[in-house]
């Protein structure tokens, strides 16, 4: 289509939250929590940035044995602070604060969160979490591991954990408020005739996700906060010399910090379900199971933490325990894998992007998922623990997983967030050069990890070289496809086609609200009386009924 | 031997040809349901492609008898993993008698090892093949962590514990072994060698090894006085606290009432935190020697004590639980 186009504001006469109000005040003092999900958007890609460039010199360091870039002090600090910032900033807050932030209000018909000034202070301590963390990596930078096991980081460590520690702390008051402004709006604020399982599936993850978030920061908050004060004055926590037990550190640590890993994917795995039965336009098979199978994993998860610690010499039989716990909670994430995988027999499968990036999650969750059944054996984890096949394996998991997600969520919503169209051979191609240059990266180093080498080297035996230089090729194409959606993402914001109300067409209810959303986000409160992902009694959406269809994505 | 690239490591150890059983188990399985998905996916993609575009996909919501098979099925095959992992970890942690024991001491960034003899050695671990090896691991600082790649072996090196592992090489030869737990700037560069010999070739290397100045009994008993050890703990138990003769190994009637084993981890705990396990009978009297005596040391005195096994026990002031009464 060659539209001549025109700004913004002449096409869309109707008043939305992009255009209501003007200026910076307006923005850093917004209570709308899609408002809100903005000033997120370009925070967490901020730090995407930060840590992505920490991810670049790592792997470039590590093309030659004897590392090619830098110092063992700045290497060691390269990955924790690429640890740092993705983890606490980026992939926690990602798809929850963006997305989730965006879309819980207008999925279940509500004019905005539970809590607006609390959303809002969220974002707020956030950033001074941030700051906090950011004047850590300014002087001095961290070296202690994302892990912060201690006494290496309470007693020995010369680098500036100390504002990293508060800084982490502050910023996990900004996940429990955002989990619990979640909840709130998920019981209290749906719109009538929106019952629990009229629920789109990604409402239910973000409640799974929520649960997690509040019950597990506080305990990572007291964790680091024990750890300063034992580093500050000298109280004995975790250093033995000082009467505390290091090992209890890694319990509290991993208390929260295993079920981080569901805040990160379970989201993820919430997109994952919109896009799928939208995109092939067929009710998603066994909803229930997806819906109930979120809460498990959510459950469970907090159940199998010390799987980290096989080899500390935690007793057997914890370890027995715990081993037979992670197997558990492998079910209901297959559960998934399964009713995704039925959801596309006899669909009307789409090729737009955003199913390619949610094929390419399932895809690379797959192995993530398969690989942790190798390190919850107990006798396998006790060779690969600690070694790049673990490296491997998160990796897959929380970015082959939970970015795919998040990049196939922002493509999927993207025309409602802005109205604008992204070009969709770029977009497409996008998805593809992920896909493989994060497979390139990641995979050779499950190879590397059996062959034996640990985790967080700046230097190793030459015999691993082959590997390493595939890693690093590998990313080099992954970068690629992370700049590519950032610049077109920016590019369609200006000179996109207009997206309009409902391109794919989909059932939920934020399709039926107008693109971008007006601030209330519905001009008459929406009754709900159809069923999620229901594409054969929705004649609104003109399609079996034989209607014309709303311009789509492009589709052929 | 192997290829350019290899998929596993050298197999030199007891455990090695198991935990490669293992993996290519697991890896079978997890290799059917990866290749079986994502067929099924790819297989959809195109067979099911959206040629018109009003087109809507078939309408069924599921099937209660398939969510129960890709539950169950997984399941069964989940605890066959489980179950053949937990039967090769607890073969790992049950230590076999008969073992050659050696200390390692991790400390930022090197190891040292202690041979029973006393020989000692930095970053490198002589062995003799065919032998159960057992390593009594300690840190003077930070967690470290010892890792035989060609062994499939890794503990933990925690500080204030003694973590235990076991293995019997198979194989002479020459084989890395690595820090593997993060433990601060030179991580990267705190491994090693581990050389398997021959076992005439162990008691050659042992023979004419240098570094074995000190015997760890004698360093020990040296200590023992020096440390006025002795002090308190004398031998015919007329001290203020418990002869030491045939205290190790045996079982001590403690001031509450349990017992407890003496063995390497108990006589720590009393150097460093006396006051945790009072003797029955005795005064809490006995200052602590935290940040006295270093991880060495300590082993010395450890092996002195071991050392008094073979003392006579004297009748009263021995601290063994009477039930106990062997040696």
């Amino acid at each position: 289509m060659s539209e001549p186009f025109l700004p913004p504001q002449h096409k869309e006469p109707h008043e939305d939250y992009l255009n209501a109000t003007y200026g910076i005040r307006s923005w850093l003092l917004t209570t709308d929590h899609k408002r809100i999900a903005l000033l997120y958007l370009v925070s967490v890609t901020f730090f995407f940035f930060v840590g992505g460039i920490f991810a670049t010199m790592i792997r470039i360091h590590l093309l030659t044995p004897s590392g090619a870039l830098v110092t063992p002090e700045t290497y060691n600090k390269l990955f924790t602070m690429h640890g740092v910032a993705m983890i606490f900033f980026f992939l926690i807050p990602s798809i929850p604060a963006v997305l989730g932030n965006f879309l819980i209000p207008l999925m279940i018909g509500a004019k905005d969160l539970a809590f607006p000034k609390i959303n809002l202070l969220s974002w707020y301590i956030y950033i001074i979490g941030g700051c906090f963390v950011l004047y850590s990596f300014g002087t001095g930078g961290l070296d202690t591991g994302w892990t912060f096991y201690t006494p290496l980081s309470s007693i020995y460590s010369n680098s500036a954990v100390t504002p990293a520690v508060i800084g982490i702390f502050i910023n996990g008051f900004s996940s429990i408020l955002t989990g619990l402004n979640f909840i709130v709006t998920i019981h209290t604020m749906r719109a009538p005739g929106m019952t629990w399982f009229r629920l789109p599936l990604f409402v239910w993850a973000h409640y799974a996700t929520s649960l997690v978030m509040i019950l597990g920061t506080p305990v990572v908050a007291i964790t680091l906060l024990l750890a300063g004060l034992e580093r500050m004055f000298h109280l004995g926590f975790f250093n033995p010399a000082l009467g505390g037990d290091p090992i209890l550190f890694q319990h509290l640590f991993w208390f929260y910090s295993h079920p981080a890993v569901y805040i990160m994917i379970l989201p993820s795995m919430g997109v994952v379900s919109e896009i799928i039965p939208t995109l092939a336009r067929k009710p998603i098979f066994g909803y229930s199971f997806i819906a109930g199978s979120s809460i498990a994993i959510a459950v469970v998860g907090f159940l199998v933490w010390a799987h980290h610690m096989f080899v500390t010499g935690e007793s057997t039989y914890a370890a027995l325990t715990f081993s037979f716990l992670s197997y558990l909670v492998a079910i209901p994430s297959a559960v998934k894998v399964f009713n995704w995988t039925a959801t596309l027999y006899k669909g009307s499968i789409s090729w737009d992007t955003p199913m390619l990036y949610a094929l390419g999650f399932i895809g690379l969750f797959l192995i993530g998922g398969l690989t942790g059944l190798f390190l919850a054996c107990l006798g396998l984890d006790i060779h690969i623990h600690d070694t790049y096949f673990v490296i491997a394996h998160f990796h897959y998991i929380m970015v082959g997983g939970a970015v795919m997600g998040y990049l196939g969520g922002l493509h999927f919503w993207w025309p409602k967030i802005t109205n604008k169209l992204y070009p969709e051979s770029l977009s497409r191609l996008a998805a593809v050069i992920l896909f493989i240059g994060f497979n390139l990266t990641f995979f050779p180093q499950f190879i590397l990890g059996y062959l034996g080498m640990p985790r967080r080297y700046h230097t190793y035996p030459p015999e691993f070289q082959v590997l390493n230089v595939l890693s690093t090729a590998g990313a080099s194409i992954l970068a690629l496809g992370y700049l590519l959606p950032m610049a077109y993402f920016a590019w369609c914001m200006r000179y996109g086609k207009t997206a309009g109300m409902n391109p794919w067409p989909a059932t939920g209810l934020e399709w039926k609200a107008p693109s971008p959303p007006p601030t209330e986000n519905f001009l008459v409160t929406p009754e709900v009386n159809w069923e999620p992902y229901d594409f054969h009694s929705r004649p609104d959406l003109g399609l079996a009924a034989g209607a014309p269809l709303a311009p789509a994505h492009g589709d052929d | 031997m192997q290829a350019q690239l290899p998929l596993y490591p050298e197999q030199a150890s007891n455990f090695a040809p198991h935990v490669d059983g293992l993996m290519l188990f697991i890896s079978t399985i997890c290799l059917f349901f990866a290749v079986a998905i994502t067929l099924a996916i790819v297989f959809f993609f195109f067979k099911y492609h959206r040629h018109e575009a009003h087109a809507v996909g078939a309408p069924f919501h599921g099937d209660l008898r398939l969510e129960a098979t890709w539950m169950i099925l997984p399941l069964i095959l989940a605890m066959a993993m489980f179950s053949w992992g937990a039967v090769i970890y607890v073969d790992y942690r049950r230590m076999p008698q008969d073992t050659l024991d050696i200390y390692v001491i991790g400390k930022q960034w090197m190891w040292k090892m202690q041979q029973p003899n006393g020989i000692r050695e930095i970053n490198e671990l002589h062995v003799p093949v065919g032998r159960n090896i057992r390593l009594v691991l300690a840190s003077e600082d930070v967690i470290h962590d010892f890792f035989v790649p060609a062994f499939r072996v890794k503990m933990d090196v925690v500080p204030g514990h003694y973590n235990m592992m076991w293995f019997r090489p198979t194989k002479p030869g020459r084989y890395h072994f690595f820090c593997s737990q993060y433990c601060g700037t030179n991580h990267a560069v705190m491994g090693g060698w581990v050389t398997v010999m021959e076992p005439s070739d162990y008691a050659a290397w042992l023979a004419g090894a240098r570094g074995g100045e000190a015997n760890p009994v004698v360093a020990g008993e040296k200590l023992f006085t020096e440390k006025a050890c002795i002090t308190c703990h004398v031998a015919n138990g007329t001290g203020r606290a418990p002869s030491l003769n045939g205290v190790y190994g045996a079982e001590v009637l403690l001031a509450d009432g349990s017992k407890v084993t003496a063995d390497d981890a108990y006589i720590r705990e009393s150097i460093l935190q006396p006051a945790a396990k009072i003797v029955a009978g005795y005064q809490p009297l006995m200052p602590t020697y935290q940040g006295q005596v270093t991880e060495e040391q300590i082993l010395a005195l450890t092996a002195y004590i071991k050392s008094l096994q073979s003392q006579p026990v004297p009748p009263k002031g021995a601290g063994i639980a009477p039930t106990a009464g062997k040696k």
